[in-house]
């Protein structure tokens, strides 16, 4: 990708671009927002960029197209999800602005992925938001809504951790999945917080979940070795176990997020 | 936590000057203190072939390829976690319950991530960086607060844009489950600076969408303000593979 090109680009599609964007970076408390970050962030312009260089879909490894449409497989369901949400009374008026913004950027990571993926992006499937029964009123129950959130999100965060790996064959793609995972994580540090729950994973704790949920979303979430390397042993005395789990987010394989969602397809 | 503090408010000079020589005042205590016993106590037990100190001055040239990359993250897992050490060995007054709670987490986890590159490097690693915290008022929550929100916002942005570089699957892997980590850090901190709005995901961190990405280049000046040794970053990947 060519940055100047975005940048060039960026500014013929909206002049005053940059200027509102350092405005708000200076009000803001993130200096470190430089023209060429803001312009490569931009994501219409970034779509165009990655559909370009992979010639609408077509030229996008087979391993690649199989990911993003995974990840695009998990990005309805959260859009959709919070799309009903959000006409619901229901959620208390302190928190509408956290889901209202976290449906606009599901929705916009639906709209990159379906960009970048052309025609063989999959079409949207029909959800079943009470889990064939399990949240009967996801829609009517706040508790419930948040609980089918924080899986979601949850689920969403390990989910692109463990595609990262396949993605390596296509850098310019690797780079936005990793932007999108890292977005995907405030959103579920932020529903965590509002149900009580640290903003991070201790353990595997059900985080409040159902239990049979919740064995699901955080299955592995305990584990304390990373590339071989004893961390528990090295850190007894000085770092509580809990802590140590706590520091590490672990992925799902694409097998064990599906199960998670499978009863949420019809 | 009650009221939104104001971002473009400044110290008044005298109130900085103040500031620089009382925390050079704490910086002191804190490292003759039980800091330094507890970083001590982690070395010996982290890299018994013994974790060699850096002295200000020095000049570290990051390698090149994955080490670097990795190396440039020991960088600023040493950053985050002396300085978590510091904020709970000099807390400022008024601290409430949940925000002792925040900060002792944030503690454990950038302990463990350094402690994690430290062994993962073993040799190849860079040594132990001397930091200097003046700037920041240790005594002030909003200052505190203000300087954990920048360090996870970088480590995030840092993380983001370095996993490209990674070569090597196992190391994507491991930074994969430290980047969300971080941006869980962000979202938190900003949720109990700006309870109930959407700073915790708001559009100076996250634009349309996707979490800022920072190059090394980018990244490296805003942690050299607090090293005092010279970290040198000409080596590192620039680009992709």
């Amino acid at each position: 990708m060519n940055l100047q090109n975005l940048f060039n680009e960026l500014e013929q599609v909206d002049g005053d671009f940059i200027g509102r964007m350092e405005h708000v970076s200076r009000r803001g408390l993130f200096s470190a927002l430089t023209k060429k970050t803001v312009a490569v962030a931009a994501p219409t312009i970034l779509a165009s960029a990655l559909n370009k260089a992979y010639g609408q879909g077509m030229m996008l490894p087979d391993n690649v197209v199989d990911v993003l449409n995974f990840a695009l497989t998990l990005e309805y369901l959260e859009y959709r999800f919070y799309d009903i949400g959000n006409n619901l009374t229901m959620i208390p008026s302190q928190y509408k602005p956290a889901f209202e913004l976290i449906r606009r950027h599901e929705e916009l990571h639906v709209k990159l992925l379906k960009s970048v993926l052309g025609p063989k992006a999959i079409s949207e499937p029909k959800f079943d938001f009470t889990a064939k029964g399990m949240f009967p009123d996801v829609f009517s129950n706040f508790q419930t809504f948040a609980a089918v959130s924080q899986a979601f999100e949850d689920t969403g965060v390990r989910a692109y951790k463990g595609q990262a790996p396949n993605l390596m064959n296509a850098k310019p793609i690797l780079e936005t999945a990793l932007q999108i995972h890292s977005t995907e994580a405030t959103h579920a540090a932020r529903i965590r917080f509002l149900r009580g729950q640290k903003g991070w994973i201790p353990l595997a704790s059900p985080s409040g979940l159902p239990p049979a949920v919740g064995a699901m979303v955080y299955k592995g979430e305990d584990n304390v070795t990373q590339k071989n390397i004893n961390l528990a042993g090295i850190l007894n005395g000085l770092v509580p176990l809990e802590g140590i789990t706590e520091a590490y987010d672990e992925p799902l394989t694409k097998e064990e997020v599906l199960e998670i969602v499978k009863p949420f397809l019809t | 936590m009650k009221n939104m503090h104001n971002p473009t408010q400044t110290a008044p000079e005298t109130a900085s000057v103040q500031r620089r020589s009382f925390l050079r005042t704490v910086g002191a205590a804190a490292v003759t203190g039980g800091i330094l016993t507890a970083c001590s106590t982690a070395d010996l037990q982290v890299s018994p072939n013994g974790a060699r100190a850096a002295a200000p001055g020095d000049v570290i040239t990051l390698p090149g390829g994955d080490l670097g990359i990795l190396n440039y993250a020991f960088v600023l897992e040493q950053l985050e976690a002396t300085f978590y050490q510091m904020v709970l060995a000099n807390p400022y007054s008024g601290m409430t319950a949940m925000e002792m709670q925040l900060f002792q987490d944030l503690r454990n986890h950038e302990v463990t991530h350094r402690a994690f590159y430290r062994t993962a490097l073993g040799g190849a690693g860079i040594p132990d960086l001397t930091f200097d915290f003046s700037s920041i008022n240790f005594r002030q929550r909003t200052d505190v607060m203000e300087a954990s929100r920048m360090f996870a916002e970088v480590g995030t942005a840092a993380y983001t844009g370095g996993g490209k570089y990674l070569t090597d699957p196992q190391n994507l892997k491991v930074a994969g489950k430290i980047v969300s980590l971080e941006a869980r850090h962000v979202a938190i901190i900003r949720e109990m600076e700006y309870m109930n709005q959407t700073a915790f995901s708001g559009e100076n961190i996250v634009m349309d969408g996707l979490f800022i990405k920072m190059e090394p280049s980018e990244v490296l000046p805003k942690a050299q303000k607090y090293i005092l040794e010279k970290i040198d970053g000409r080596n590192l990947p620039t680009a992709v593979a």
